[in-house]
């Protein structure tokens, strides 16, 4: 848990991954055989495999989370916005964000509510509407703090909520956590070229280019995936719930899971007792889907830990669930053979 | 104490309409040294009573600042989330992604989640969301709950209050903490300084949900003259510069039907004569303030209001400048140190 808080608490938009990479360099020093950062600012990791068959396997998480950009400075002194990567503009007012890596503290306000229309609280101010407030007095101030493409993220700090762990960025820092701990483990019998991709919130990227450097034989994508399992009027299916299990995508928007890949997993799950879901239904991307599309063509599957709240402040999952996740993956990547490959 | 200090402890320490015992015991001890005696009445302000060198019966000025906040309250309890609803005015727009306290049978963290965006259609993006889509999370399972938090428990917001470029505090509850504060500063100031009337500070409770602490505490401290202390709008994008005052261009003081001009005139002598800048607020009825409940306590209080700007009202960034928190401080102080024996505030033609 020690490294997922220093990852979610790590400042890193996509295209601003800097801190994430050195955490996850600190974390893998002394575990991975070699270490290298590519063109797109993806950090790879190999950690070499024991048995005499080896297989290129890819594990890939994505260091990038959703935040803000400075995109223009009122005369207020207030900073213009846009997203980076997908947000829901009603988690915005309120929110406290750090802008830029030097974590300037700054507020979304709105206008009081004592000073609306009837019905007004109604309507969701859109991002265009907001300004970021650092306290900046005038233009020229906010645009010496906070020029234009300035980056920021939400200023949330990583603590216990009851038997969760709460904080931001969980999409995809929960991934970068198995996938740290899954190269910090015994050595496997496969290669393992792990990468912490860039750029995946904004379009897939970083993954895209690393699968293609690396040349693996498969690959899997280990995700903090949607649970969205709150009271619903409908009945509509929760995506994935929380505390019971790593959600296995069957299919998404982004690709198809490889089906001998995804009986690997099932089987590992059911031999061994670890607790599983399908996620379910198939909304959403991840890396997979740049990756599946690499070259000739990648096995690839897609693991993740379920999260509530994600792209917004304040996330939530279960250090269960995730540490079920590592195993699940660790079994499995013990089991794969060439065979399951094989359409 | 240092005024940021002061601020950020009073702003993150809970205190919601009804259930101010946390935020009461802080300001207990922030002024026990300060007060010669103090003391609690039925409904829970808190009154602390410097005497005077003046010759009994002394008059009494009362400084009043509500020490209560806005928040939200359990409703019901559904799959181990928690069904709510609002006390005083808070503001829901505000609610998705905001980290709670509920004060359960003990203390729990919490968050109002959100759906991602992934899940929900564009076109149902540009409402607010309804009381019945916002919960609150504590991350425990349903019977755990059930068996530490019960409907109509307290929940209050938790946020770190920071500080913001050119001397700018933002957090939770400075509406109306940013006032405590300014007493507490006053009592500083007065216990190193002479002064002839009695003077009571109070911290009042349940001003969000009706002014009724300071209706109580009013007739219980019987005053010759009172000042309550507030938040006014502060100057922020948006909304029209007439219904705003900037921040860290001095305090405003408030002229109306509920304030006496005599208290008023002294006032604005005081910060004349102090270099302190100040602004006129013109409330033409209602002030929405401990003030109004305290005006037509017994046989009538002459009253005033001294208000600090600040935005984003009944929000959880509600910023204040610290410079009009310590020259708020000072005025009150000075306002109270300067009034002789036999000073009461009277009509021209009484």
């Amino acid at each position: 848990m020690e490294l997922l808080k220093e990852l979610s608490e790590a400042f890193g938009p996509s295209g601003h991954e800097k801190e994430v990479r050195q955490v996850l360099r600190r974390a893998l020093e002394g575990y991975a055989d070699r270490v290298w950062v590519d063109a797109l600012g993806n950090l790879h990791a190999l950690r070499e495999g024991t048995g005499p068959n080896r297989l290129r396997i890819l594990l890939a998480a994505h260091m990038d989370e959703i935040g803000l950009m400075v995109v223009g400075h009122d005369e207020s002194g207030g900073l213009r916005v846009r997203a980076i990567g997908g947000i829901d503009d009603r988690v915005l007012p309120g929110a406290q964000v750090w802008v830029g890596s030097d974590r300037i503290p700054g507020v979304i306000g709105l206008k009081p509510v004592h000073l609306l229309e009837q019905g007004e609280d109604e309507k969701v101010v859109k991002i265009d509407q907001l300004l970021v407030d650092i306290g900046a007095k005038g233009k020229e101030e906010a645009q010496k703090w906070a020029p234009l493409g300035t980056p920021m993220v939400f200023a949330t700090r990583f603590e216990e909520v009851g038997a969760l762990v709460k904080g931001k960025s969980f999409d995809d820092r929960a991934g970068c956590a198995v996938l740290a701990e899954l190269v910090r483990g015994d050595r496997l019998p496969h290669d393992l070229y792990a990468v912490f991709t860039v750029q995946e919130e904004v379009g897939l990227r970083g993954a895209r280019v690393a699968a293609y450097a690396n040349r693996p034989d498969c690959a899997f994508a280990l995700e903090g995936t949607i649970a969205d399992d709150l009271p619903k009027k409908k009945d509509v299916s929760p995506t994935s719930e929380l505390g019971k299990g790593p959600a296995i995508t069957v299919m998404d928007r982004s690709f198809i899971a490889h089906r001998g890949l995804l009986r690997l997993l099932v089987e590992t799950a059911e031999a061994l007792g670890i607790p599983y879901q399908f996620k379910q239904p198939g909304i959403g991307g991840t890396d997979s889907g740049a990756i599946h599309l690499a070259r000739e063509g990648i096995p690839c599957g897609t693991v993740a830990v379920p999260c509530r709240y994600i792209h917004s402040p304040v996330s939530l999952l279960s250090p269960t669930d995730l540490e079920s996740t590592v195993r699940l993956m660790r079994e499995s990547l013990a089991r794969l053979t060439p065979d399951v490959l094989q359409m | 104490m240092e005024t940021f200090r002061l601020l950020k402890q009073l702003s993150e320490t809970p205190g919601l309409a009804g259930h101010e015992e946390p935020v009461r015991a802080l300001v207990r001890d922030l002024w026990t040294p300060l007060v010669d005696e103090l003391q609690t009445d039925g409904l829970g302000s808190l009154m602390g009573r410097r005497r005077g060198r003046g010759p009994e019966p002394r008059p009494t000025l009362m400084f009043a600042a509500h020490m209560d906040e806005i928040g939200l309250r359990v409703t019901g309890i559904e799959k181990g989330f928690l069904r709510i609803a609002r006390v005083g005015g808070a503001d829901r727009r505000i609610l998705p992604g905001t980290e709670v306290v509920v004060h359960g049978r003990r203390d729990l963290p919490g968050v109002v989640g959100m759906r991602p965006p992934h899940v929900v259609p564009p076109d149902r993006r540009d409402k607010t969301l309804p009381w019945e889509e916002l919960f609150v999370d504590v991350g425990l399972p349903e019977e755990e709950v059930k068996s530490l938090v019960r409907v109509g428990d307290p929940i209050s917001f938790r946020r770190e209050a920071v500080e913001l470029k050119n001397g700018l505090l933002a957090g939770k509850a400075l509406d109306n903490r940013v006032s405590v504060a300014v007493v507490t500063l006053a009592l500083e100031h007065l216990s190193r300084a002479s002064h002839a009337w009695d003077i009571v500070a109070v911290a009042t409770v349940q001003e969000e949900v009706g002014l009724y602490g300071a209706t109580t505490a009013a007739y219980g401290v019987a005053p010759d003259m009172a000042v309550a202390v507030d938040v006014t709008f502060g100057r922020q994008a948006g909304v029209p510069n007439h219904q705003t005052f900037p921040l860290g261009e001095g305090v405003a003081i408030g002229v109306g039907p509920n304030f006496h001009p005599a208290v008023v005139e002294r006032l604005k002598a005081v910060a004349e004569a102090n270099e302190i800048p100040y602004h006129i607020d013109p409330i033409p009825g209602r002030s929405g303030t401990d003030a109004w409940a305290i005006q037509v306590s017994r046989e009538g209080v002459p009253t005033g209001l001294v208000s600090i700007p600040l935005r984003y009202m009944h929000q959880p960034v509600e910023t204040v400048s610290l410079k009009d928190v310590e020259r708020a401080g000072r005025l009150l102080a000075l306002l109270a140190a300067g009034l002789e024996a036999d000073f009461r505030p009277r009509w021209e033609d009484e």
